[in-house]
């Protein structure tokens, strides 16, 4: 009745499914082709009339038709990148071969990040109160918007009745949130989770609110260049099915890794600056967890903010973690700009790829800085065997997050 | 003040709550259920303050979650556009 | 052996109170915080009363800059986990202390605010940026909720915010604990804040008739399981706490309130805003919970009920209670203290673990107050308008939320 209770604290846990939306590719494969390629989806805005920013470049999901996916009836009641998540989530859910009718309902959890919300139908809906009255607030506003709309409506969708949950951790929420479906498939408090975050705020108001943070770019997102000037925004995502590994074999299931490790730490105060930051805290964590050494890691896939001191001080974390030029290092964000609650998710969607296929994809449009010591896989992609990948994310805020994933053998 | 007609009432739902699936909302709905039509309370909620800013008017608490059926919830709405004409 | 979690510091922040003394004070005396709604001009909104915190920041212990920073959802977690982190004792380890705010609206308030200055009162569509505070982007994503707190302790482990609508404060005490159980940390200081009385927040639960038209009568306006009852209350305020690992909390002869013995959250899967009346899911939450807890039904002497003050609420839970615990339903008492203080979505939860915690304290049930005439379909012992002197060494505390989150979590007197 609640689920497996057999699955022990260390059970593995494999993820058996994955769902993309990206600016570079709608679905997994477009996505990872156009990733392997080289081939970006960051352009002017065209969600809305940016010209009268100081940026005006974002990564926008192309050819996304949600009538072609969704029924007339949910249009009304989500924003633009709730029905980015159902899709994905839907197709992560068929890539894993799970009809959700043929589980227990309570089999199945959902844990999604978010970072704004709908940030985009509650623009609409402060513009109808502040130019028209209270009157003219939407019924749907009051959850459309909301951080816990794509667990909701994702779990409604699906039938998906067991343990959920949404996290907020900025940049870093993909990789808390997948960490934290992992702890219920490993408790045994649910069979399957969906895990991950599809995130996006491409409209006027999100971008006033993006541009405060003071790291958009206005040229372009260049990482670990000498000329970094900021990120580039974008939309989309990944969602992961996420399994106990036993479980998931004997129903047939192939699994393209598994979640090996996570750490989590958060920066010193402003008065503590003079400590070390929290990430080389949080990447040792995850090893630690993951049971490996440096030397197991075959790349890395970086946080990339594309800010000077930020990528300086991720530069110096990996360095002092691999050494000097001791790992390869890829961002392919660069491809896709930085996705909020998205953004880490699809990073270790990308990284289940380059395990799956034995390619590191590039980092596109940087000349990175000889000075930060990274063997950053720039030009075209590497190919080379992956058995194990690590990912960092980290969030304004301070979080830093890490997530290994390794080659289910 | 114009009365609610029932074409009115589908324009409305379809623009407060989208389409729904299986059924035609152009055949004949006016004594089906708006559950077996497949609007649930809160697209009757968002239908109903469409009606009131389009008309000016308050529909009492209830009165659109309470109908039943389009003929219910029309005959309630035509009976508050009567009596604010008659004010 | 699995590590247990205990509370060990308290702070709260609740209409009516601040401070834990205060909060309990009004709970035990059955006095009500709820009034005309007076941070906005309410008049033109359908539902104009709410349960309001008189706060005076500084005089709390914020500077200027820390008040002009924050939204004020963020400055209540910040000293409400200030007077958690004094009321334990505890000097706490940076790197094995995390944080964890629950927020259902995050920083909606002051988004509501910075957008009609933006759009220049609605008169902009594509708004003007040049009008935007410094830290706009603070507000953008409230994990600056759980950065102040974690600056304000000095906290370097995991940090996060959790948002799942009116559950969050239970699911970021619950997500608290599984972290110090599985050893990532030894500490947390983890609970909820909300502070959502705003025009877009009153207004959107005016737009589905949540909240409750008793404008004329503020002081009774939530009335959760009478039949008179018409829709919630909204409040706000927060409560945070000092969870730690039990042999620590003992080995330095801490004063344990309880210890979390069990949580557990599940999804309706049936609507964003709509409750089944069987209660399933929130029954099987409660189930699942007293699992973890190992214990049996019969074991709970107070149940802290969700307890809105919507009728599909009231009966809901009222239906999960009977479907989960059988006959010892009838037996326990039951309240909902949002009578007093009103529905603080997020935050409410974290504020209920607490009053729970304080009944375990005092063995005293809070009562639920403007209850005279019970909704023939609720009929349990709903502890009516006066606190009740009762032994009770386990609660059960629940929780129900748009999305279809329904959470149940289960605290013991420690032993």
């Amino acid at each position: 009745m609640t689920g497996t209770k057999t699955a022990t604290k260390r059970a593995e846990v494999v993820v058996t499914g994955l769902g993309v939306t990206a600016p570079n590719g709608l679905g997994t494969s477009d996505y990872w082709a156009a990733t392997c390629a080289g081939v970006g989806g960051i352009g002017p805005v065209g969600r809305f009339d940016a010209s009268g920013y100081p940026t005006a470049l974002a990564g926008e999901v192309p050819g996304f038709v949600p009538e072609d996916h969704l029924a007339s009836r949910l249009l009304p009641q989500t924003d633009h990148m709730t029905r980015l998540a159902l899709v994905t989530a839907d197709w992560a859910l068929a890539d894993a071969g799970v009809r959700p009718d043929e589980w227990s309902d309570y089999d199945l959890g959902v844990v999604t990040a978010s970072s704004a919300g709908g940030f985009e139908f509650g623009q609409r809906e402060l513009q109808a109160l502040w130019s028209k009255g209270g009157r003219h607030v939407s019924a749907y506003q009051s959850f459309a918007w909301f951080y816990a709309v794509n667990t909701g409506q994702i779990s409604i969708r699906h039938s998906m009745r067991g343990p959920c949950g949404v996290v907020v951790s900025d940049h870093a929420g993909g990789l808390d949130a997948v960490a934290q479906a992992r702890r219920q498939v490993r408790r045994g408090t649910s069979r399957l989770m969906l895990s991950g975050g599809v995130d996006g705020a491409v409209c006027s108001w999100g971008w006033v609110a993006q541009l405060a943070s003071q790291r958009l770019s206005p040229d372009g997102y260049r990482p670990f260049d000498a000329t970094a000037s900021g990120y580039v925004p974008g939309e989309g995502g990944a969602f992961l099915v996420l399994e106990a590994a036993e479980p998931a074999r004997e129903r047939g299931a192939r699994p393209y890794g598994r979640i090996a490790g996570y750490g989590s730490t958060f920066d010193p105060r402003p008065d503590g600056r003079d400590r070390e930051p929290g990430l080389k805290r949080a990447i040792d964590l995850a090893l630690d967890d993951a049971g490996i050494t440096p030397a197991d890691v075959d790349v890395v896939f970086a946080d990339a903010a594309g800010v000077r001191e930020l990528d300086a001080a991720e530069a110096a974390a990996i360095g002092a973690v691999f050494g000097r030029r001791g790992v390869p290092v890829t961002a392919p964000q660069t491809m896709t700009g930085r996705l909020y609650a998205g953004a880490a998710a699809l990073q270790v969607a990308c990284a289940l790829l380059a395990i799956r296929d034995g390619i590191v994809p590039p980092t596109t449009g940087t000349d990175p800085m000889p000075e930060y010591g990274l063997d950053l896989v720039v030009g075209e992609a590497r190919r080379r065997p992956v058995r194990t990948a690590l990912v960092l994310a980290r969030g304004y805020d301070g979080n830093n997050s890490a997530l290994i994933v390794r080659e289910e053998v | 003040m114009a009365q609610l007609t029932i074409d009115d009432l589908r324009r409305i739902l379809r623009e407060a709550a989208g389409d729904v699936q299986d059924i035609d909302l152009d055949g004949d709905v006016m004594d089906l259920e708006f559950e077996a039509i497949g609007y649930d309370s809160l697209a009757l909620l968002e239908a109903g303050s469409r009606i009131e800013r389009a008309h000016g008017i308050t529909l009492d608490d209830g009165l659109i979650t309470e109908a039943a059926t389009p003929r219910d919830l029309l005959t309630a709405v035509n009976e508050v556009l009567a009596e604010a004409d008659a004010a | 052996m699995d590590r247990r979690v205990v509370i060990t510091g308290i702070g709260v922040l609740a209409p009516g109170g601040v401070g834990v003394k205060n909060f309990w004070n009004l709970l035990e005396e059955g006095r009500t915080a709820t009034r005309p709604i007076s941070f906005f001009d309410a008049g033109p909104f359908r539902s104009r009363v709410a349960a309001e915190i008189d706060l005076d920041a500084e005089a709390c212990g914020l500077t200027p800059q820390e008040i002009r920073r924050m939204d004020r959802g963020a400055q209540l977690a910040v000293i409400a986990a200030g007077e958690a982190v004094a009321d334990s004792g505890l000097t706490l380890d940076p790197e094995r202390t995390g944080v964890v705010v629950g927020s259902a609206v995050g920083a909606t308030t002051s988004l509501d605010e910075e957008y009609r200055i933006v759009s220049d009162g609605g008169r902009l569509d594509l708004v003007d940026h040049r009008y935007a505070v410094p830290h706009l982007y603070d507000y953008f994503v409230p994990s600056s909720f759980s950065r102040e707190v974690a600056w304000a302790v000095d906290a370097t482990g995991p940090n996060t915010v959790v948002s799942t609508g009116c559950t969050s404060g239970l699911d970021s005490v619950g997500y608290a604990v599984e972290l110090i159980r599985e050893g990532s940390v030894d500490t947390m200081v983890a609970g909820a804040s909300d502070a959502p009385i705003s025009p877009i927040t009153v207004a959107c639960f005016d737009a589905i008739k949540a909240t409750t038209p008793r404008n004329d009568d503020p002081e009774h306006a939530s009335r959760p399981f009478d039949a008179s009852r018409n829709g919630f209350v909204l409040g706000e305020g927060s409560a945070m706490f000092v969870l730690e690992e039990y042999e620590q909390a003992r080995a330095r002869g801490a004063h344990i309130y309880a210890e979390i013995a069990g949580f557990a959250n599940r999804c309706n899967a049936y609507h964003m805003t709509g409750l089944r009346p069987d209660g399933r899911e929130m029954a099987e939450a409660i189930t699942a919970a007293l699992d973890e807890a190992r214990l049996d039904p019969t074991a709970i002497h107070y149940i802290n009920a969700h307890g809105s003050g919507t009728r599909q609420n009231d009966r809901h839970e009222t239906a999960a209670f009977k479907r989960s615990l059988g006959e010892h339903a009838y037996r326990t008492p039951v309240s909902s203290i949002k009578s007093m203080i009103g529905h603080s979505l997020g935050a409410i939860g974290s504020i209920e673990i607490a009053a729970s915690a304080l009944a375990i304290e005092h063995n005293v049930v809070p009562p639920t107050v403007n209850l005279h005439n019970p909704d023939p379909e609720c009929d349990l012992d709903y502890v009516p308008l006066t606190a009740r002197e009762h032994r009770t060494d386990v609660v059960l505390t629940v929780g129900s939320g748009f999305g279809g989150f329904q959470s149940a979590m289960v605290l013991r007197r420690a032993a």
